[in-house]
């Protein structure tokens, strides 16, 4: 990850709205899913289901944290999932909703 | 390609993400199309030994369903090419037709129709990228291998995109032995058009059987490559080209797995489906889209498909320390260079590879079960004289004696003079 896109990541903020970026497709597999930028034409994989089903859950939801606690994620496991939403965040496949 | 880390294992209960793919997916992540085998170039290292159209190319009506099947696969994009993929005469219909079906397109092209005009257009849509060929970051290198004046047209074309202010596309360079020295050169010509450097490997596949002897990287040029690699990371893409090298160290970016039959494959231009777009031999052939099943059965009922998609042993190298970075390589360099798919990559950095082709004396290697070669070549690529014809380069088309110390580039100097 380049300097950039780690202070990026570093400035994620989980408790602000986000979605899905409209030029990204999720395919749904087994292990999570895949997703495909077709505008950066990066693919990037989601490592689980749960992932998975908050990335789904984001635009609908006030924040990240709360698209996070709706799929089941504990406390204990919040900053695992915040890391991989940040890292969504710096790649552009997640953007922060700016008006709702 | 990026691997978005995540969750603690109660949460997810997958196994490694490689362990996954080997066992295939129920859709290929990437799929390669070679839309026709009709080419107006004659590379002396064509994988698909390209050159005449086949008279039984897939249809329109044809290609338009194979598009609705991956749709409906949710395959996001496919990487065309050929033959020169442009020269089919509904190929800007089929690109029309696969981004309206949100299947992405990137098309490998020698550039030839890359007019200032189409640059504009594909400049216009996100869903289509453009892959321009390059094997020499200068003339004197690159032609000799794709043909006298296709330097120059791939330039026109990558000023042409730049120009009509396409930012990223790819120049998709084959490593060989004459062009390893010249990777701070293709990124210096990647980074002035606004483009990103693509390299791959040279298969011993197609036509590229005849010249991998004299062609293919030596040891140190392997090094070399994979050093550089290491540095540039992220910023030079390699469709996952060099897995093999990972047994150096540290893996390149990327899956370093072989895809073939579990997230990548091939659709030749006549409809056949092979494990991958290397592999081009009945061996690997796992059927055809104009089957009852369509892509969708190939892809996931096919006996071969079935097969590559068991957990492999490893054979010979299963011992080796290095078979968890470099997992033996690539399937169908071991096959075209007369290899056992269970032993060493010819190129195994260990030089196991080697060893074992030198323990192969006179045995024969597996021919390509197609060839499209035109026997005359033509000399000039450029729009300006596309009819004359000659042979442009002094590779000879048969496979030479491994004792043979016969140099393709011999009477060649390439120019010192940066592009």
């Amino acid at each position: 990850m380049s300097t950039t896109a780690a202070s990026e990541a570093m400035a994620f903020d989980n408790g602000r709205p986000w979605a899905l970026s409209p030029q990204v497709a999720l395919r749904p597999e087994s292990f999570g899913a895949l997703a495909y930028h077709f505008g950066t034409r990066r693919l990037s994989f989601l490592k689980s289901p749960t992932l998975l089903a908050i990335v789904e859950s984001l635009g609908d939801q006030p924040s990240g944290i709360d698209a996070c606690r709706a799929a089941g994620v504990s406390d204990e496991a919040m900053p695992s999932y915040e890391k991989a939403l940040a890292t969504l965040a710096a790649s552009g496949m997640i953007c922060e909703r700016t008006a709702s | 390609m990026t691997l978005v880390e995540d969750a603690p294992p109660a949460t997810a209960p997958v196994g490694k993400l490689v362990d996954q793919f080997q066992l295939g997916l129920d859709a290929p992540i990437c799929l390669t199309w070679e839309l026709t085998y009709a080419c107006n170039l004659a590379c002396v290292h064509c994988l698909s030994s390209s050159g005449r159209r086949d008279p039984d190319e897939l249809s329109t009506e044809e290609c338009k369903a194979v598009i609705d099947e991956l749709q409906r696969m949710q395959v996001f994009y496919v990487n065309i090419g050929g033959g020169e993929p442009t020269v089919r005469r509904d190929f800007w219909e089929l690109v029309d037709y696969a981004t309206a079906h949100h299947v992405g397109v990137k098309f490998s092209t020698n550039g030839s129709r890359i007019t200032p005009e189409v640059a504009r257009r594909l400049a216009a849509s996100d869903y289509v990228d453009v892959q321009i060929s390059l094997d020499g970051a200068t003339a004197a290198v690159n032609d000799v291998v794709r043909g006298e004046g296709s330097y120059a047209t791939a330039v026109g074309a990558m000023q042409n995109l730049a120009d009509a202010g396409f930012a990223g596309f790819k120049i998709s360079v084959v490593i060989t032995r004459e062009n390893v020295s010249q990777l701070d050169a293709f990124k210096a010509i990647a980074d002035q058009y606004g483009a990103q450097l693509r390299l791959t490997r040279l298969r011993p596949s197609g036509r590229g059987a005849d010249v991998w002897d004299q062609l293919h990287p030596t040891a140190a040029q392997q090094r070399e490559l994979y050093d550089w690699l290491m540095t540039h990371g992220e910023q030079v893409l390699t469709g996952d080209s060099f897995f093999h090298l990972a047994a150096f160290g540290e893996a390149l970016p990327g899956l370093n797995l072989c895809g073939a039959g579990r997230v990548v494959c091939l659709i030749d231009p006549v409809g056949d489906v092979y494990a991958c777009p290397f592999a081009i031999h009945d061996e690997f052939k796992a059927g055809n889209v104009r089957g009852a099943g369509g892509f969708a059965g190939v892809w996931r009922q096919s006996d071969l498909f079935t097969e590559l998609r068991q957990p492999t042993s490893g054979g010979a190298c299963s011992s080796c320390g290095h078979y968890d970075s470099c997992r033996g390589g690539c399937m169908a360099a071991k096959f075209f260079t007369g290899l056992p798919l269970d032993g060493p990559d010819p190129e195994c950095v260990r030089g196991l590879g080697e060893l074992s082709l030198a323990g192969l004396g006179d045995t024969v290697a597996p021919k390509p079960s197609l060839d499209h070669s035109r026997i005359t070549r033509r000399t000039s690529v450029g729009p300006s004289a596309p009819e004359q014809t000659a042979a442009p380069v002094a590779f000879t088309p048969r496979r030479p004696d491994r004792a043979c110390d016969e140099n393709p580039l011999a009477n060649f100097e390439p120019s010192p003079s940066s592009c």
